[in-house]
């Protein structure tokens, strides 16, 4: 009700879209309509019965949220309270309704303008003493506008009732027709041209266009709606509290006539009685004012005190409906956003049912959170169907200047990957600062550290297709200081391309460098194929003898390092001119060659299955800033299982949870994504701080374990005893200290041989347990790297 | 640390009166207090006394007070020491038998008194602490050769305060830096902003005065050592250097002392290749952690090597010094000094009793490494013990009861 007060003094002809104002839509009419027949019926049909206009039905409705129970309720205390305080009336004269809170100044001359009693003589006026500026319902200054939304608070403690409405026990249903002379009456009687009309029913008659409007702004309810116009009187029934029809009639003409004589009575009470308080209001309905609702428990013959509070505790409470909860949030979100809802189509969406209402607000939250309606899509069945070409991920390793980028590179301009405009342009810029045999590394080398001096940093990913394939370039440095970089491209790849650099001396030292320690960290990665580019042939002459040489010791050391004979290949090329990488060399030195190129070497690996079914996982490659429309992105390849848009998703070890926003496979946007593929998440809903590269992504259902301590069996690069390592796997790197080794075990069978070893050689299978600083999201069996003073100590297995 | 009063008896009982002048003291005092000695020292108490009324007033109150230590509890970055125990001497304000917290005060001058106890409660003056004790009292004042270290790697910096006995780990500054990706300038900027929250972070810690006005500016700068693989550190010192010739000229007077040296990795694990380096060693003379670090390495080289001349654990060790292969030639007993500030009286004494026994009876050298220190740590990781044999000695197996 207070609502109405309010929106009733800020009137403004230009508020055409104020929502009670608005006209309803044929449906919601339709609905309203049986509704108010059905309060009607139901009404009579109570014991006591009781009658009301349609009008004051349909008002009452409204704001019940066309809750028909509930509006019986609230018609049926108001007529009893109205039983009650006419006793009182007779006596004193006094009308039974308290003023109502006004929100805004308003000149009461100017109000009254056109009421008869302002031609009354002068000394019987009394003096009209302005209200007071009560606070209007709602929050002090929540409210966005001054009248036509609710307060959070207000909304919040509406849906509140209506809710307990819901489950409030059906009155005891009794009968009385309705009289329609009773209504007559009550109509005529407000018609009557000297009758005070509130500003309310003003604006009702002149612009509704309803049939509520039509059927007349004489409602009961305007009349116990404390304006102006004086309450409606009936006869004392106390024994029967059955008042019959014709008493009704005549006690209201009566006190139309009264209020016409005594208005000066009437304001001088308004001053004096207080308002009823914005919580009372609140808590008891903004559709009555106190004393209406007092009767209810305090006069009905079955007064349930429980009832105050329209609620029954006896009713088994009723799960169907929306949880408190979620009604919160829905007023919280009707307060916030959604101004031009109407009110009728809101009572209206209310009815359509609770699990329309439910759904609607699983979708809304307190906090201005990104909300993405996942498509449910079932990815596995998608991945499968899709006809995407075969994919393979591979890494390029190798010593340091063996030509790695440059040879990726070329790779990619001879695809197509890379235009040539961009391509001339790097030429020259390098040339520029006097490195021009660095151009076509310059593709994959974007930093510019990188490109200043001339060596890769960073791992850089990067697509091309063949006709049969789409590959995935990770270039990894080849430098010693960033071998934790190459591990983490390393982690990313299915088969492996090993850059050798053939030139003299080059190539020696290559094999002491990281040459070695790259290969053993792919093998022990888990890649079982290895492609063996022998680069910069063209150094050599494209040496016959030099490249037997070569494949004989790579392939000797390889061997060695647990790779399978008929897993390594050999294809002597260089990157620089282009030479048997996508094209054949015309060089007449390197005619011994008549093996594939290594595009065709590429091309014959094996689809590589990924464990799509499994639990999600995805390490975390890095994190940026995707964009204008993605503030936040992270990019990863998905280990394990599959992701779809829209999914929750659970970064550890943080803790906390995103959204998925939307993807990209390969930079091409999708819905969804499976192990093995390069994705970049754009999420929301989380605060950057928590997302680290080398995270894990997981779902909230099975967040993968975070832990300090783990076991390990791993095969040992170098000397180990209890000592402080670096923990790599993939992007995660961290300190730890290997506290205990275990055993030393059989390569073969596993088996220990001597426990608790002080210390244990190169080339020894050991468990051992490390211990770290901090929390780390590891989880068996997963292969990890343990690097100590910048060299490679030891990989394996965790436990 | 300044000694006031020494009066340590022949039998090891004794006290000494020490005034300790600088952060680092702290961290000796720690290692010289043990619980069961007798430590006065001026504190200042809460008393509350009940009148007959029933009425309660309490009022801070300067007192001397001794109590008989039965807990320490060091805080190394911010080098405070609290000692808790119970009093034993009677004061107008407390009683004997009640507890107190002495916090030790740079300046403020303290007791120490061990007693030897017939029962063998107390072990009084001990070797160890003899020489803890000489190592704490700074007799020319010319131990000042202290360092910065930043190691540092792509978005993680630690900060580190080198002393003479102790490596602090100020700060770890951790940052998201974004990762090159194509056509992205992300990552230098994010760099940019690494090294800017790492500098101020840096200055703040050193309480580097950047005001050129400043009358601080005769005053010497520590060395500050910029650690980190690859390229970063390199980035960290020509980012000081734009930063002091444009926007703060006070940072001129750090340029000199910085130097850039390589580390494997941005964690403090690192900081022994930090330490090791020709260009650090050159600044840093013959420092102390220096020489720890080079054991250390010598220790673990042997222990490559394989040869049974080398060995670690508590029981190995002392299986060791029983077959008297830590000797003259070459034995070396390596102790963390963890082992001494053991709460147990019967522990301390059997780790003093080893070192003992190795110096005056086997003729053996003895190096006792701070637990502050890497070198101190990686120690630690071997059990906190370790020892370079003459002889090559195999050893019974042990793991019957390990752990």
């Amino acid at each position: 009700m207070s609502r109405h007060r309010i929106k009733d003094v800020d009137y403004d002809e230009d508020d055409f879209y104020d929502d009670d104002d608005a006209p309803a839509d044929p449906e919601e009419q339709e609905f309203l309509q049986q509704c108010t027949t059905a309060v009607l019926h139901q009404l009579s049909a109570g014991q006591p019965s009781v009658t009301a206009t349609k009008q004051e039905v349909q008002d009452a409705l409204w704001h019940y949220y066309n809750d028909i129970e509930k509006s019986v309720n609230y018609l049926r205390g108001k007529r009893e309270k109205e039983a009650t305080k006419l006793q009182k009336s007779k006596i004193q004269s006094v009308p039974a309704y308290p003023a109502p809170p006004s929100t805004a100044h308003f000149s009461s001359a100017d109000f009254f303008r056109d009421c008869p009693w302002l031609n009354v003589p002068s000394h019987r006026k009394a003096d009209i003493l302005i209200e007071p500026l009560y606070p209007r319902l709602g929050l002090l200054g929540g409210a966005p506008e001054s009248g036509g939304k609710l307060s959070k608070l207000a909304a919040l403690a509406a849906a509140r009732k209506k809710r307990e409405g819901e489950k409030a026990p059906s009155l005891p249903e009794a009968s009385t027709p309705p009289t329609p002379k009773f209504e007559q009456s009550k109509i005529t009687s407000l018609d009557l041209p000297g009758t005070s009309r509130s500003l309310r029913d003003r604006l009702a008659a002149s612009g509704r266009s309803t049939p509520k409007a039509s059927e007349g702004s004489g409602s009961l309810r305007r009349l116990a709606n404390p304006s102006s116009s004086p309450p409606i009187p009936e006869q004392p029934t106390s024994g029967t509290r059955k008042p019959s029809v014709s008493e009704v009639s005549e006690s209201m003409q009566k006190v139309v006539l009264e209020a016409k004589e005594e208005p000066e009575l009437q304001q001088r009470v308004l001053t004096i009685r207080a308002s009823p308080s914005t919580f009372a209001s609140t808590i008891v309905g903004a559709a009555t004012g106190p004393t209406a609702a007092e009767p209810s428990h305090l006069h009905s013959n079955s007064s349930d005190l429980l009832r105050i509070y329209g609620q029954d505790h006896a009713e088994p409470f009723d799960f169907a409906a929306p949880s408190p909860d979620d009604v919160v949030l829905n007023a919280q979100n009707t307060a916030k956003g959604m101004k031009s809802k109407s009110a009728a189509s809101k009572s209206a969406a209310a009815k359509k049912g609770q699990s329309d209402l439910a759904g609607g607000m699983k979708d809304l939250s307190v906090e201005d959170k990104v909300t993405v309606k996942s498509k449910n899509l079932d990815v596995i069945s998608e991945y499968k169907k899709s006809t995407r070409k075969r994919s393979a991920n591979f890494v390029v390793i190798g010593h340091v200047d063996a030509g790695k980028s440059t040879l990726m590179g070329r790779l990619l301009a001879d695809q197509g990957a890379i235009d040539q405009r961009t391509l001339d342009r790097y030429r020259r810029e390098a040339e520029k600062i006097g490195k021009g045999s660095f151009a076509l590394a310059w593709v994959l080398d974007q930093g510019s550290e990188e490109r200043a001096r001339g060596v890769t940093i960073d791992i850089a990913t990067n697509q091309f297709e063949t006709d049969k394939t789409a590959f995935t370039i990770v270039d990894a440095p080849g430098h010693r200081d960033f071998v934790p970089n190459m591990i983490a491209g390393a982690s990313q790849a299915d088969f492996a391309v090993l850059v050798i650099d053939s030139s003299v001396g080059n190539f020696e030292s290559g094999l002491k460098g990281q040459t070695k320690e790259h290969a053993l960290l792919v093998r022990s990665m888990g890649v079982q194929k290895i492609v063996v580019a022998v680069n910069k042939m063209d150094t050599v002459q494209w040496d016959h003898e030099r490249f037997e040489e070569i494949e004989q010791q790579i392939s000797a050391f390889l061997t060695t390092a647990g790779f399978q004979g008929s897993n390594i290949s050999f294809v002597p090329c260089s990157g620089v001119l282009g030479d048997n990488i996508s094209r054949r060399t015309n060089d007449p030195h390197a005619s011994w060659y008549t093996g594939r190129t290594l595009i065709e070497e590429l091309e014959t690996s094996e689809p590589y299955t990924h464990a799509l079914e499994k639990p999600l996982r995805m390490t975390i490659g890095d994190v940026f800033r995707g964009g204008v429309q993605n503030p936040l992105s992270i990019s990863g390849r998905i280990d394990a299982g599959s992701l779809q848009m829209g999914d929750h998703i659970l970064t550890m070890p943080s803790g906390e949870t995103a959204i998925v926003r939307s993807l990209e496979v390969d930079n091409e946007p999708s819905d969804w994504a499976v192990a093995g593929q390069n994705v970049i998440l754009h999420i929301a809903n989380i605060d950057p701080i928590h997302l680290r590269s080398g995270d894990v992504v997981c779902r909230p259902s099975s967040p993968i374990p975070t832990i300090t301590s783990f076991t390990a069996k791993v095969l040992a690069f170098e000397h180990l005893m209890p000592m402080q390592v670096d923990v790599h796997r993939g992007r995660l790197h961290v300190p730890g200290r290997i506290s205990k080794l275990v055993a030393s075990l059989d390569k073969a069978s596993g088996a220990a041989i001597k426990k608790r070893p002080k210390i244990v050689g190169p080339g020894v299978v050991v468990r051992v347990v490390v211990e770290m600083d901090q929390a780390v999201p590891l989880e068996a069996p997963t292969r990890i790297v343990l690097r100590a003073g910048g060299s490679t100590v030891a990989a394996g297995l965790l436990e | 640390m300044r000694c006031i009063k020494n009066k340590i008896e022949h039998d090891g009982s004794g006290a000494v009166t020490l005034c300790p002048t600088e952060p680092e003291d702290m961290w000796h005092a720690y290692n010289l207090i043990r619980p069961g000695d007798l430590l006065r020292a001026s504190a200042i108490r809460r008393v509350t006394t009940v009148q007959d009324t029933g009425s309660t007033s309490s009022a801070r109150v300067h007192l001397n007070l001794l109590i008989r230590v039965k807990n320490l509890d060091f805080d190394p970055q911010s080098s405070q020491l609290h000692v808790s125990g119970q009093i034993t001497n009677e004061t107008p304000h407390t009683k004997i038998g009640q507890f107190h917290t002495l916090d030790l005060e740079l300046n403020r001058n303290f007791t120490l008194e061990k007693e030897v106890g017939a029962d063998g409660e107390g072990s009084g003056w001990d070797s160890i602490a003899i020489e803890s004790l000489k190592d704490a009292v700074d007799e020319g004042g010319k131990r000042r050769a202290e360092a910065v270290a930043v190691v540092m790697q792509e978005g993680l910096a630690h900060i580190c305060f080198i002393g003479q006995f102790q490596t602090i780990l100020k700060q770890k500054i951790e940052m998201s830096v974004p990762r090159k990706r194509q056509g992205g300038g992300d990552h230098d900027k994010g760099m940019n902003k690494f090294f800017k929250i790492t500098l101020e972070t840096l200055l703040r810690q050193m309480e580097f005065n950047t005001s050129l006005t400043s009358g601080a500016n005769n005053e010497a700068v520590r060395p500050v050592l910029l650690a980190s693989p690859g390229f970063v550190a390199a980035g960290f010192q020509k980012y000081i250097q734009a930063e002091a010739s444009t926007t703060t000229p006070g940072l001129r007077r750090l340029l000199p002392s910085l130097v850039v040296v390589h580390s494997a990795s941005g964690y403090t694990n690192s900081l022994a290749e930090v330490l090791q380096s020709p260009a650090v060693k050159t600044i840093l003379a013959d420092t102390k952690y220096a020489r720890e670090t080079k054991l250390m390495d010598d220790f673990q080289e042997q222990l490559r090597k394989e040869t049974n001349k080398a060995t670690y654990g508590p029981r190995e060790v002392e299986f060791a010094v029983e077959q008297g292969a830590v000797g003259r030639g070459g034995g070396v007993l390596i102790v963390s000094n963890r082992l001494f500030r053991s709460q147990d009286i019967a522990e301390r004494k059997r780790w003093v009793g080893l070192v003992d026994r190795v110096r005056d009876v086997e003729g053996g050298e003895v190096r006792i490494l701070s637990s502050d220190h890497e070198s101190g740590k990686r120690l630690e990781g071997l059990g906190g013990i370790a020892a370079l044999l003459t002889f090559p000695v195999v050893e019974p197996d042990f793991d019957s009861d390990a752990e």
